[in-house]
């Protein structure tokens, strides 16, 4: 059966070649703290899978993620991408290639559905090929490795250190961004555990209109919304929120029809998703991958429709739900 | 209510502008400190927490393909082909991309296209390519930040308020696990999952708008700019850091 452990283990060789990459392509004395940063990030991956499996202790990992802030905070670590294709090179490139440019971009989202439909369906005897709830990733991963393929045949690449190269530029050009939303989950663990959300849950009790059916819901939306803003992740707020108004003021006290509650509650908290800098997988590594010069440039395009959105959804929920 | 220290640890470190690497470390470890734990269980959770979320940086296996297409002229050939298309314009485009992106993760393919594999190797320069021909010389340094950033918002919204409109998606799963096992209710996830259509149609009536309005915007930006950059390059450097 293949899980996603081989996924990770395959990124983390990856990772490894960034850092032999440190050594060879940067002149200056950071080479040393870039290629530590991404050696290390490599043997993470793979020794994460005994940390998940409860097989190696996990404080380990704990101080490796912690040397990893080191070398950011100290600024050890290059960012900057090196040269890349001159204007002249991608002109020639389409040139010579045309449309044929699209093809393994293609081959991605091609071998991604087939990986979550029709692969996923593949058992062997009485186990699937890929582990249950693991099939999307395998897919992008499989799809990953297909299109670097294709585009070396389709070029007349025959060295794979190519590719590998070029997934340095981008990847070096994201930085520390690229692990900043697996800390970020960390964080919201952390805050689980220490009570964070009971204790934002109490304020937020003592604040709820208990006469008023638009408030609760209002009250309900927003709190949605400014909880995502400081955990990161609606998944985090949806619990708090439900156990301090959800459920005991809008479904008990009000009456209302749990399912539209529950689903738009869900969506007011991706409002908030759209408007945090602690969402960093979807507002500051799209920011770093399209090279902006604010790192908040995705954030700001997005608070409008988070606000009228947010609305929208008071008004759906005050209509539907009651 | 000690712990919300670590809230404010986090807005401040951000306000502040330190690295969000550190803010985010440092604000684990006071969070842990005041919620009791001891030194080994918080390097024991930045541990697990570390490897049970590797799922979040799958998505950099794309990059190797990516850079190698972009070496031989993606995105040189993306620009080509859009700017072949004389009614498209960048708004258009975003409105377009945002319409199909939800539509694909409303039937569960979240995975085929992203920030990593769709925005970056083609919508951005799709869109850049379009704004060159529409604006030409009058493209400025500040349009071209708009459209990266709204590049990316376009997938953001489009998969957000899309995703939920798919039973199997891991928030409606969240939703009835959490609500079912807590308060005995026995909800349905294909219900769930339908109340999350009004919100999505919102969404997509509200992002065609604002495409529209988008453009305007660039159309207006770039009238600005042609203007300031009849100045003198140095009265034009002085109004840009006022924006």
């Amino acid at each position: 059966m293949i899980t996603s452990e081989w996924v990770y283990w395959f990124i983390g060789l990856i990772f490894l070649g960034y850092g032999a990459f440190a050594f060879a392509d940067i002149p200056t004395s950071k080479r040393y703290g870039t290629a530590a940063f991404w050696i290390l990030l490599g043997l993470s991956f793979g020794y994460g899978t005994f940390v998940t499996a409860g097989t190696a202790p996990a404080w380990v990992l704990g101080i490796v993620v912690l040397i990893l802030t080191a070398l950011v905070g100290t600024g050890q670590l290059v960012t900057d991408p090196g040269k890349g294709p001159t204007q002249e090179q991608q002109r020639a490139g389409a040139d010579r290639f045309g449309n044929k440019l699209f093809v393994p971009a293609l081959v991605i989202p091609v071998v991604a559905v087939l990986f979550s439909t029709a692969i996923a369906a593949i058992m062997i005897g009485k186990t699937p090929l890929l582990a249950t709830g693991t099939q999307t990733l395998t897919g992008l991963a499989v799809a990953g490795i297909i299109g670097a393929l294709v585009g070396m045949w389709m070029f007349k690449v025959r060295n794979p250190i190519v590719p590998l190269r070029e997934g340095k530029r981008l990847a070096y050009a994201i930085g520390w961004a690229l692990v900043l939303p697996q800390m970020l989950a960390t964080l919201g663990t952390l805050f689980q555990t220490a009570g964070v959300g009971t204790a934002l849950g109490k304020i937020i009790k003592v604040i709820v209109p208990s006469n008023s059916l638009f408030g609760a819901v209002a009250v309900y939306c927003v709190g949605m919304m400014l909880f995502t803003l400081i955990m990161g992740n609606a998944f985090a707020a949806f619990p708090i929120m439900t156990a301090a108004i959800g459920y005991p003021v809008l479904v008990l006290a009000f009456h209302g029809n749990p399912a539209p509650i529950f689903a738009i509650g869900m969506l007011s908290g991706y409002c908030g998703t759209l408007m945090t800098p602690m969402a960093a997988n979807f507002n500051l590594v799209p920011a770093a991958l399209l090279e902006t010069r604010s790192k908040y440039e995705v954030i700001r395009a997005q608070i409008p429709t988070a606000l009228v959105l947010l609305v929208c959804n008071i008004l759906i929920m005050w209509w539907v739900a009651f | 209510m000690y712990v919300l220290i670590g809230v404010l640890v986090v807005i401040l470190g951000f306000m502040l502008r330190v690295n969000a690497l550190v803010v985010v470390v440092v604000a684990g470890i006071v969070t842990g400190f005041l919620g009791g734990m001891t030194p080994l269980q918080i390097l024991n959770t930045f541990g697990t927490g570390f490897a049970g979320s590797r799922s979040v940086t799958v998505f950099a296996v794309v990059l190797p393909v990516i850079g190698l297409i972009e070496h031989f002229g993606l995105q040189e050939q993306a620009r080509r082909l859009i700017s072949k298309l004389s009614k498209m314009t960048p708004g258009w485009l975003y409105a377009l991309y945002m319409f199909i992106r939800q539509g694909t993760s409303a039937i569960g393919l979240m995975n085929i296209m992203g920030h990593a594999q769709t925005v970056r190797p083609l919508i951005y320069p799709m869109a850049l390519g379009s704004a060159e021909r529409k604006y030409g010389e009058r493209l400025t340094p500040t349009m071209r930040e708009r459209l990266k950033g709204m590049a990316a918002a376009s997938d953001n919204i489009g998969a957000f308020f899309g995703e939920d409109v798919f039973v199997a998606v891991g928030s409606i799963l969240l939703i009835t696990g959490f609500v079912d096992s807590t308060y005995k209710l026995k909800l349905d996830a294909l219900q769930i999952a339908l109340w999350a259509i009004p919100t999505g149609l919102c969404a997509l009536a509200l992002h065609v708008g604002r495409m529209r309005l988008f453009d305007r915007r660039l159309d207006r930006m770039a009238a600005e700019g042609a203007v300031q950059g009849s100045r003198t390059p140095a009265a034009a450097a002085q109004s840009e850091e006022q924006h």
